[in-house]
């Protein structure tokens, strides 16, 4: 590994640290969208490997680059900052379709078939 | 030392991501309706963007990052126009 020796260490530890935060909350967002209840739920939970799953490996990258490159590499902000612009649209996108499918075969909306229980893990609709 | 660990992170971080993108895959097989199929191709679209950035990290290049952009614009239109479809039934009106 060549180019990781040339790291400074203190730098090394905050981009492993970044890279670590990442990675391990994109993995708790998928292990979420398999084991929610509803679809509802669900939908929040891939935006946690959008968000900071994105931002701390991106952040990772730009700290790396820019130490190798000895002067400030920041093309990964591009990527993050597509991510961060795109991700609500197309989520909105997919829960108004949800939801309209839901009215279209005229299925209970959403939450409403356990009033007291918001931890209830319902059955699927 | 440093050197060791980060070296190790970038592996885990890779192990992590590719069990991530079979999570959303699992998810993209069982789904039990449409949605959730499209919401877990969304999900391993940014897994394998993630992965792509990771592993162009561990061997030093940055050739990948490209090909991370491109799956990035590649997942936002995908789930735009499969959601489009889902709610109006054609994609182009």
């Amino acid at each position: 590994m060549n180019h990781l020796d040339q790291i400074h260490p203190l730098i090394a530890l905050l981009i492993a640290l970044f890279v670590l935060i990442g990675t391990v909350l994109t993995l708790l967002g998928t292990v979420g969208l398999l084991r929610l209840g509803s679809f509802y739920e669900r939908l929040h939970a891939p935006t946690l490997g959008v968000s900071w799953g994105t931002a701390g490996i991106l952040i990772g990258s730009v700290l790396m680059y820019s130490t190798l490159g000895s002067r400030p590499v920041i093309h990964e902000l591009f990527l993050g900052i597509m991510m961060l612009v795109t991700a609500p649209v197309t989520l909105m996108v997919l829960g108004r379709a949800a939801l309209h499918r839901d009215r279209a075969e005229g299925r209970p909306p959403a939450g409403s078939d356990a009033p007291g229980h918001p931890l209830k893990r319902g059955s699927e609709r | 030392m440093s050197t060791t660990l980060l070296s190790a992170v970038l592996v885990f971080s890779q192990v992590c991501l590719a069990v991530a993108l079979l999570l959303a895959v699992i998810r993209v097989l069982y789904g039990p309706r449409a949605q959730d199929r499209v919401l877990g191709l969304d999900s391993a679209y940014v897994c394998a963007m993630l992965l792509l950035v990771v592993a162009g990290m561990y061997h030093g290049t940055v050739y990948q990052f490209e090909a991370a952009l491109v799956i990035g614009t590649l997942g936002f239109v995908a789930t735009a126009a499969m959601g489009k479809f889902l709610m109006r039934g054609e994609v182009i009106e």
